[in-house]
């Protein structure tokens, strides 16, 4: 069998973006694999507001922002195989990549690629990952399980909730769940802010009066058979609970939103290296992988905040493979300069620049470590500072972005590499 | 009126009853929990010892070192998953050598085969990511590991297709001998019945005293002893390729760190005496210690790769060996009591030894009908793509993946729930295929897994549970259902 | 005179607001950093509005729910009023993205809108017959 010239992992927000990208950019032979009964992805359980704003200038939710890029695709005739999972990924080194997979109509896939680009977005992190000890009863939901369950299946996942962890599926949910009836008891924040956006904050919780607890946590969970309830805790400087300030709170469910993780077994069988911050692949301005040809875009190459965000990288890695399959972009010098974050500065996507393959310029986003204010971040080239930016406030949760000029890398050498970090209360008045 | 009542479906209770499936006897077993392995079998190390540990002449020592010898057979004829992978016992100063030799010299007494002690540079060829400060160890060859669930589900489904009766959700509240006593006991239950039966098995796990305690003057007195233990994400199970053991301590074998037999690793178990016999809880001391004294024998176990964290009670009797036979004051009623480590590895000995005894008792004959072997589940992930393809072909839920993590398919989770002592909760379909057993912890296929078995079974979707009653998932519906309308 | 302390959610700076309404009914916003957050500060303390999104029972649809939005934002006091509206409201498939399925949600001049489609459910068994 002839191989597909693409084959995109996933037809979530960042699988459908890629296609279309790539589709528009001349690919012919394209396939998307998605493992749901519809494209979309995790976008249609949000069926809240305030996606789109950056890509479509109006205020979406989830399900209205998803239909836009799966019309597209419809229209552009991409076909995608829905119900159909990815068991495995294989590049041999010639070039062609087999793809393994399996769904109700076809049974075993075994297909061929040229190319192809991970898009299969991320998972949250389970009970058993945050090691709260207590009994194991039923109730214990993670903030988009019970989205789900909720938004596409209409159940009722509780009637008394606490929920840990103030990411914005947490907050969401805190919302979704009181209009629904629940009661919301609290929403406890390991650290001593949230993660998630002020307006969530303000309309999931001031709302509707659910105290967020910061620096808290839940120490134990008790109930043998269902969750009868919660012990609270307050934290320390190093989020160790604090003894004695242990809180009882009586619920019959607990909700956790304490993070995503990008779900990339399938790339570790590829062989694409990943990165033990992002838990993505480790890309190049192009956003391809150390497995050449295999591309990575949206949440399984870092965790996004915005949806926009990922449509828009999406795309890019959909025009990177485009320009791959013309062999457009193999290039001579060749020598790649490694990104490194520093200071304060947690990661960067890209990680790696190729001078000679960059566009006139390069999108690079990161994320910091903590919250940081009147901040100034620096970009330097070995001892050169090339680029400066301004922060009045600077948090974690808020993805951050900055544009990277070819001519600035002009000088660069093979033994370079590019700096970038963070200096805080630059105008001393903290 | 029943021949034999076994009060208990953990390993050592359905072990008994496959045996006594063997004989022409009507025999039930009755379980307080939903489901076969829900106490003890379902919360241990998952370990098939050697068998040195025991003092020699002790039942453990006797049953343990017979029970691993059936190991290679019986996971065959019942398709469940054992590997003789060999253990170690390691200790960290040249002082304690006498002490291992001390075990060694035990196990032989006990006839455990194969030991010797391994020093120097040829530990870190055995097993390279042990600790530097291992000065020598104990090697155990025929030390293995089994998956406690399917081992007990194997036997259970053995034994129900041999015309063996299961009744879940019931407890024994009372037993007590018949008016006449050479007819047998009766058999009270919470659900208000009262049964009868020649005699009783008695493989109560923790509750084995309460039992005991009411017809026999010999008193019993068990403490649940618990442990504590994490299971890490199988991108952590090659780290070691041995089950790994510290030097024992009054309390049991300390803190060990092993593969599973599904490529996890698995570190713990602590020990703890308590009173409370349901107190299956972790705790963050207890979960502390567990990695703080894993990592004396394998430094670089990587805590952060933990995917979850479970706690059982082993059923430790006051004398510390198992109780097993015919009470000396309760004629019909037989004990299999006490059964703390090593348990799970005697048990198909004790299951045999076990209805030797009652059969005897009740003079019963062999069936000639008993087929002794049971298929399992097929296994998509661990399947060739050729076998996925006729599993396909045969029935397409084969290729409908529910549970990404594991990858678990449709096929196998209907299978779960249509066999014999099926599962009817989300955790028992997690025991038999693993879907919800993986990184994400049933994130994404709880709510598929929760659709299937209200399909199958055919219950109302605010009926299915985690783990029986009480443990209802769901409390209600967004919307009201009113079919108010035509189409 | 009432004092109100806010929190601005225009953008991550998330600016202390303090907005006071005297007794004429005049309001003054201070803390903000931009015109935005005198806007929002102004707003929330006179007229607070959201957009409330949900889901309404579908009948013989692929899903047993469909996903809804009010078409514009209403009233931050009539929240529970449009849910009561949404939550007595039930549709059959097809539904549309767009759809208008309840017009004037309880009376603050919004639509409740279908924001997914939500197909027929193929008749789960081909009816078959004898010739």
């Amino acid at each position: 069998m002839k191989p597909y010239d693409l084959i995109v992992i996933g037809g979530g927000p960042a699988g459908l973006a890629a296609a279309i990208s790539a589709r528009e950019a001349g690919v012919k032979e394209i396939l998307i694999l998605e493992r749901d009964n519809e494209p979309g992805g995790i976008l249609n359980q949000c069926i809240h507001n305030g996606f789109g704003l950056h890509t479509f200038g109006e205020e979406l939710t989830g399900p209205e922002y998803a239909i836009r890029f799966i019309e597209q695709a419809k229209a552009l005739q991409i076909p995608c195989k829905l119900n159909t999972m990815v068991l495995d990924l294989q590049d041999d080194g010639s070039g062609v990549k087999q793809v393994t997979a399996m769904n109700r109509q076809d049974g075993l896939l075994e297909l061929t690629a040229r190319c192809i680009i991970l898009a299969m977005g991320c998972r949250e992190r389970p009970r058993g990952a945050l090691n709260i000890p207590g009994f194991r009863p039923a109730g214990v939901y993670t903030a988009g399980t019970a989205q789900r369950l909720v938004n596409m299946e209409g159940r009722m996942p509780g009637k008394e909730i606490v929920i840990l962890g103030s990411g914005d599926i947490g907050l969401i949910m805190a919302r979704r769940l009181t209009l629904e009836g629940a009661k919301v008891k609290a929403v406890a924040e390991l650290m001593p802010y949230s993660g998630g956006l002020a307006r969530n904050i303000v309309q999931c919780l001031e709302d509707y009066q659910i105290p967020l607890l910061l620096s808290h946590t839940v120490t134990d969970l008790h109930g043998k058979d269902r969750v009868t309830g919660v012990t609270l805790s307050q934290v320390d400087a190093n989020s160790r609970p604090i003894p004695g300030t242990e809180q009882e709170i009586s619920c019959d469910t607990l909700l956790l939103s304490c993070g995503l993780l990008p779900e990339n077994e399938l790339s570790d069988k590829l062989g694409v290296s990943l990165s033990p911050v992002t838990g993505g692949p480790e890309v190049n301005e192009s956003l391809e992988t150390n497995v050449p040809g295999v591309f990575a875009c949206g949440n399984v190459l870092h965790v996004h905040d915005l949806v926009d965000y990922v449509s828009e990288e999406a795309a890019r890695a959909g025009l990177h493979a485009a320009q791959y399959l013309k062999e457009k972009k193999r290039d001579s010098r060749d020598f790649s300069l490694p990104i490194c974050p520093k200071d304060g500065i947690r990661y960067t996507v890209p990680q790696t620049v190729r001078p000679d393959c960059m566009d006139d310029t390069l999108l690079v986003r990161f994320r910091v470590g903590a919250v940081y204010s009147d901040c100034r971040i620096f970009v330097s080239l070995g001892d050169t500072c090339i680029q400066t930016l301004y922060k009045k406030k600077i948090a974690p949760g808020e993805m951050q972005q900055l544009t990277l000029k070819k001519a600035d890398l002009a000088a660069a050498s093979p033994s370079d590499s590019i700096i970038i970090r963070l200096e805080e209360n630059v105008h001393g008045n903290a | 009126m029943y021949d034999v009542i076994i009060i208990g479906a953990g390993v050592t209770g359905c072990a008994i009853a496959r045996e006594l499936s063997r004989y022409q006897l009507r025999v039930l077993v009755l379980e307080k929990e939903e489901d076969v392995c829900c106490g003890t079998s379902k919360a241990n190390s998952a370990i098939i010892h050697a068998g040195h540990d025991a003092t020699p002449g002790t039942q453990k020592a006797k049953f343990n070192v017979l029970g691993n010898a059936m190991m290679d057979e019986l996971s065959q004829e019942l398709d469940f998953p054992f590997v003789r992978n060999g253990s170690l016992v390691v200790c960290f100063e040249e002082a304690q050598i006498p002490k291992l030799e001390e075990l060694m010299e035990r196990g032989r007494q006990n006839g455990v085969e194969g030991l010797r002690i391994v020093r120097g540079e040829q530990i870190q060829k055995l097993e390279p990511n042990l600790s530097d400060s291992v000065t020598a160890l104990l090697f155990c060859p025929t030390g293995g590991i089994v998956c406690p669930f399917l081992m007990t589900i194997a036997l259970a489904e053995n034994a129900a297709v041999n015309g063996t009766q299961f009744r879940f959700d019931t407890k024994v509240t009372q037993i007590r001998p018949t008016d006449n006593p050479q007819e047998g006991w009766q058999i009270f239950t919470d659900a208000g019945e009262v049964l009868t039966t020649r005699c009783v098995v008695n493989a109560a796990g923790v509750y084995a005293d309460v039992f005991n305690n009411m017809v026999s003057a010999r008193k019993l007195s068990i403490t649940p002893r618990r442990g504590e233990y994490q299971l890490l994400d199988k991108k952590a199970g090659a780290l070691i390729s041995h089950t790994i053991f510290q030097l024992p301590g009054p309390k049991g074998k300390g803190i060990l760190v092993t593969p599973t037999v599904h490529g996890n690793l698995m570190v713990g178990p602590t020990a703890q005496d308590l009173t409370d016999k349901e107190a299956v809880n972790t705790t963050a001391a207890g979960l502390a210690e567990v990695m703080e004294k894993g990592r004396q024998s394998v430094p670089s176990l990587p805590g952060r790769m933990t995917i979850t964290s479970f706690a059982g009670l082993r059923a430790s009797e006051a004398e510390k060996d198992f109780v097993l036979g015919e009470a000396p004051d309760a004629p019909g009623f037989f004990n299999c009591a006490g059964i703390d480590s090593p348990g799970l590895s005697a048990a198909p000995a004790i299951g045999v030894y076990l209805a030797k005894q009652v059969a005897q008792t009740l003079r019963a004959e062999k069936k000639t009908d008993f087929c002794g072997t049971r298929k399992g589940i097929p296994n998509v992930a661990q399947a060739t793509l050729q076998e996925r393809k006729a599993l396909i072909q045969q029935d397409p839920a084969y290729g409908n993946v529910i549970c990404r993590c594991e990858t678990v398919t449709e096929g196998e989770i209907i299978n779960a729930i249509r066999r014999p002592c099926g599962a009817r909760s989300l955790d028992g379909v997690k025991r038999r295929v693993r879907a919800g057993m993986g990184r994400c912890q049933s994130g994404f296929c709880a709510p598929k897994v929760m659709e299937i078995l209200q399909r199958e079974r055919d219950i109302d979707p605010l009926a299915v549970t985690k783990h029986g009653p009480g443990s209802e998932l769901l409390t209600g519906t967004t919307r009201e259902d009113r079919e108010d309308e035509t189409v | 005179m009432e004092t109100r302390n806010l929190i601005c959610i225009n953008c991550p700076l998330g600016c202390s607001l303090t907005v006071v309404t005297d007794d004429a009914g005049n309001v003054t916003v201070s803390g903000n950093t931009c015109q935005k957050g005198a806007d929002y500060g102004r707003k929330e303390v006179t007229n607070p509005t959201r957009i409330v999104t949900s889901t309404v029972r579908v009948h013989h649809g692929r899903l047993p729910v469909v996903s809804v939005k009010t078409s514009s934002d209403i009233p931050k006091g009539k929240i529970r009023a449009v849910m009561d509206a949404i939550r007595s409201l039930s549709v059959s498939a097809p539904v549309a993205v767009g759809d208008i399925l309840l017009p004037d949600a309880a009376g603050t001049g919004a639509n409740v809108i279908a924001t997914k489609n939500v197909e027929k459910l193929a008749s789960e068994i081909q009816g078959s017959y004898d010739t």
